[in-house]
C-alpha cells in the first residue's frame, strides 16, 4: 500500500538501485534475479491502475470540555464534502477536465458514510458559457448527496451570472444545518473594467479568466453583500458556530494573481464577534489554510489544474506541498472532506488523488500552529 | 492499408491541414533572418583562408586543401599570425586581455525582468577592443532593449495563446504557470527523471505542448519556441539561484 503513493523520483531511483545492488555479483543466477526484478518493477509501473480516492477514518473527535458554553449544544457532529474548480469548456473540446469532474463526483459518491451534503466551490465552467455550465450541471446531477452551490469568477464574468442563477438560484444565500449558521457568499463581484475600455463580453471574460494580468478589478464582496451578512447574521447569537464559503479567499494572500479580496478585512469584522468561524474558500488550487483571530481559513483543491504557490504573502501557517509531477494529470489535485465536530470547529481531510491524504486539524489553526502540525513533504522537489 | 495506417494518415492529415489553418502570430522578421555569416576571401594560392572573428582579417594556409585539418601546433600558428595582423592594421587600438580598464565603469546589470532598465548603462568610452563591445551608443542601446523586451512579449503573447503555440483544447500555458512560475529555467540541463535523459528547457516546454496543451511539439529552431523561452528566461533573468524552487 505505502508504494503506492512513491513520487516517480523515488520509484526510479529504488528500481535503480535494485538493479546496481544486482550487477555487482553477475553470475547467471543473479543476472536471472535482476531480469526477473527489473521486469517486475516495469509491469508494475505499467500495470498499476490509477490511483483512486483513499477513505480514511472518519475521526469524530469527542465533544471538546473546554468548550463547554460554545458550540452546537448536543448537536450530532456532521461531514459534508467538496468539488470545487472544474473548469470545464465544453465537452467537445477538452476531455482532461471532464474526466477529473467525474472522478471527484464518484469519490464523493463512495463515502461511506455519506456526508450530509456536497459542497460545490466555484469555477464550474472555464469560461463562462452556458453548454460549459449546463455540462457541470449534468456532472454534478450524479452526485447523491444534496449539492450546495457557490459561483466562481470563470462562472459570472461572461453574460454577469445570467446563465449561472438561471440554473442555480441567488449566488448568496444562507442556511442552519444541525446546529452550525452555514452562509455561502457571492466574493468575486469587480468593479467595472470592461465598459471604459469597450471589451466584449468574450474580452471580460478572457480577462478575468487569467490570473496574470493587471487589467481586471480585485475580488470584492462588495457593499450590498456585506450589508446582507451582516443583516443575516444580525438574528444569530454569538455562540453559534458559523461556516463561511466563499470563492476567493477572504483575506490578501497575493494580490497580483488575484488570491485576494478587497474588502476581506471588512468582512472578517463582520465575523469577529463568532466564537467559531470557519471560511472555506476555492480558486487557490493548493493546499492552503490561514488563521486570522478567530477565523480559521482553508483553500480546497481544484480538479483541474494546480496552481503554484504564490511569490510572496503565503500564510505562514500553511504547510506547502512539493511541486506537482507534470507529468501526472491527476497529481496536486482531488477533492476533500470536512468533519464539522460537536464543538462547532472543522477537521479538514485533503482527498490529493496521488498522494496520501492530508488532514489539517482545527486544533492546529486554532492554536497558531501549537499543536497539530500536518505532515510536510518528505522529499524534496528536484 | 490497415484501419490503424488509415486512422493514422487521417491524424496526419488533420494536423497538417490544422497546421495551415492555425495562423501564428505575426513574429519579428529580424528573428526569422538568417544569421549573419562572414564572407571569407578566395583563396590565391590554393590552400585554405582562416579569418578573424572581426570578419576583416584574414590569412591564407598554404598547402592546406578545403576539408583538410591543421596539426595544433600550425592551428596556433595560424592564430598568432591573424593576431599579428590585427595589431598591424589597428596600431592605436590597445587589446585588453580579460583585464578592464579600473577608469572604465562597470558593464550595464541586467533587470529582474527584460533587458536592463535604461539609465543604468554606464557612458562608453570606446576605449577597448574597438568594436561591437565597447563603441555603442545610448540609441544603440535603446534599439537592443526595444528589440530583446518586443522579443519577450512575442513569447508572452504565446505563453497566454494555446492555439498560437498549436494547443487543441483551451489549455494555455500561463493557465499552469501564471507570470511564468514553477517554470524554474534556470534549474536546466537537468536529467528529467520522467524522460529518462537530461533535459533543456525546450523539451520541457515541448512536452507542455504536447501534453497538457495537446498540440505538436515545436521545432527547435521555430520561433514560437525560441520566443516562448525569452519570456519564460526575461522572467528569473537576475534572480539568484534558489536549486528546485520557482
Amino acid at each position: 500500500m505505502a508504494a503506492r503513493h512513491k513520487s516517480v523520483e523515488t520509484k526510479y531511483m529504488e528500481d535503480r538501485d535494485a538493479v546496481l545492488r544486482g550487477l555487482r555479483s553477475l553470475d547467471r543466477r543473479t543476472f536471472l534475479k535482476v531480469l526477473a526484478a527489473t521486469t517486475g518493477a516495469v509491469m508494475a509501473k505499467s500495470l498499476m491502475p490509477p490511483h483512486s480516492f483513499q477513505l480514511v477514518e472518519v475521526a469524530n473527535a469527542a465533544p471538546d470540555k473546554t468548550a463547554s458554553t460554545a458550540g452546537m449544544a448536543g448537536q450530532p457532529p456532521f461531514t459534508f464534502a467538496y468539488v470545487s474548480d472544474t473548469h470545464l469548456y465544453q465537452r467537445t473540446l477538452n476531455q482532461r477536465f471532464v474526466r477529473a469532474a467525474v472522478k471527484a463526483v464518484e469519490d464523493v459518491n463512495a463515502l461511506d458514510p455519506q456526508p450530509d451534503f456536497v459542497l460545490f466551490g466555484g469555477d464550474l465552467a472555464q469560461l463562462g458559457r452556458r453548454e460549459e455550465l449546463d455540462l457541470g450541471r449534468q456532472i454534478l446531477a450524479e452526485v447523491k448527496a444534496p449539492v450546495k452551490m457557490m459561483v466562481g469568477e470563470h462562472d459570472w464574468f461572461y453574460d454577469l451570472g445570467g446563465a449561472w442563477q438561471e440554473m442555480f438560484g441567488p449566488p448568496n444565500y444562507s442556511f442552519d444545518w444541525k446546529g452550525v449558521h452555514v452562509v455561502v457568499l457571492m466574493s468575486v463581484h469587480e468593479k467595472d473594467f470592461w465598459t471604459p475600455r469597450n471589451m466584449t463580453p468574450e474580452q471580460r471574460m478572457h480577462t478575468v479568466a487569467g490570473l496574470d494580468n493587471g487589467v481586471q478589478s480585485r475580488f470584492e464582496v462588495g457593499d450590498d453583500e456585506r450589508k446582507w451578512l451582516a443583516a443575516d447574521l444580525a438574528k444569530v447569537p454569538h455562540t453559534t458556530p458559523l461556516l463561511v464559503f466563499s470563492h476567493s479567499p477572504l483575506y490578501k494572500y497575493y494580490r497580483n494573481w488575484n488570491f485576494w479580496t478587497d474588502d476581506a478585512e471588512q468582512v472578517q469584522a463582520i465575523l469577529k464577534p463568532f466564537q467559531q468561524v470557519t471560511v472555506i474558500h476555492g480558486h487557490t488550487h493548493q493546499m492552503l489554510y490561514n488563521q486570522i483571530g478567530n477565523i480559521s481559513f482553508y483553500g480546497m483543491l481544484s480538479t483541474a489544474w494546480p496552481w503554484p504557490y504564490a511569490p510572496s504573502g503565503l500564510p505562514p501557517l500553511t504547510v506547502q506541498m512539493n511541486r506537482a509531477d507534470p507529468f501526472d494529470q491527476f497529481d496536486g489535485l482531488g477533492d476533500g472532506r470536512i468533519n464539522v465536530r460537536a464543538d462547532g470547529l472543522a477537521d479538514k481531510i485533503y482527498s490529493l488523488w496521488d498522494r496520501n491524504p492530508v488532514t489539517v486539524k482545527a486544533d492546529y489553526l486554532v492554536s497558531h500552529g501549537k499543536t497539530a502540525r500536518p505532515p510536510a513533504p518528505q522529499f524534496a522537489s528536484y | 492499408m490497415t484501419r490503424r495506417s488509415i486512422a493514422l494518415a487521417a491524424a496526419a492529415g488533420c494536423a497538417a491541414i490544422f497546421a495551415a489553418v492555425v495562423h501564428p502570430p505575426r513574429l519579428r522578421a529580424q528573428q526569422e533572418a538568417p544569421l549573419p555569416v562572414h564572407e571569407v576571401p578566395v583563396s590565391k594560392n590554393g590552400g585554405t583562408v582562416v579569418m578573424l572573428c572581426d570578419g576583416k582579417t584574414s590569412v591564407e594556409v598554404k598547402g592546406l586543401k578545403p576539408g583538410e585539418s591543421m596539426p595544433h601546433a600550425q592551428a596556433v600558428e595560424v592564430a598568432r599570425q591573424l593576431m599579428e595582423q590585427w595589431r598591424r592594421e589597428h596600431p592605436n587600438e590597445k587589446w585588453e586581455m580579460a583585464k578592464t580598464d579600473p577608469s572604465s565603469e562597470p558593464p550595464p546589470v541586467p533587470s529582474a525582468r527584460s533587458g536592463a532598465e535604461a539609465g543604468t548603462r554606464p557612458q562608453s568610452k570606446g576605449t577597448q577592443q574597438g568594436d561591437t563591445y565597447a563603441s555603442f551608443t545610448d540609441r544603440d542601446y535603446k534599439v537592443w532593449k526595444h528589440e530583446t523586451d518586443s522579443f519577450v512579449e512575442e513569447g508572452k503573447q504565446l505563453f497566454h495563446d494555446g492555439a498560437a503555440v498549436g494547443g487543441t483544447i483551451g489549455v494555455s500555458c500561463d493557465m499552469c504557470h501564471p507570470d511564468g512560475s514553477n517554470t524554474h529555467p534556470e534549474t536546466y540541463p537537468k536529467y528529467q527523471v520522467q524522460l529518462q535523459r537530461v533535459a533543456l528547457l525546450r523539451d520541457m516546454i515541448d512536452w507542455c505542448i504536447e501534453n497538457p496543451v495537446k498540440g505538436k511539439a515545436l521545432d527547435p529552431n521555430d520561433t514560437r519556441l525560441r520566443a516562448l523561452e525569452a519570456y519564460i528566461l526575461a522572467q528569473r533573468k537576475g534572480v539568484a539561484l534558489d536549486y528546485g524552487k520557482h
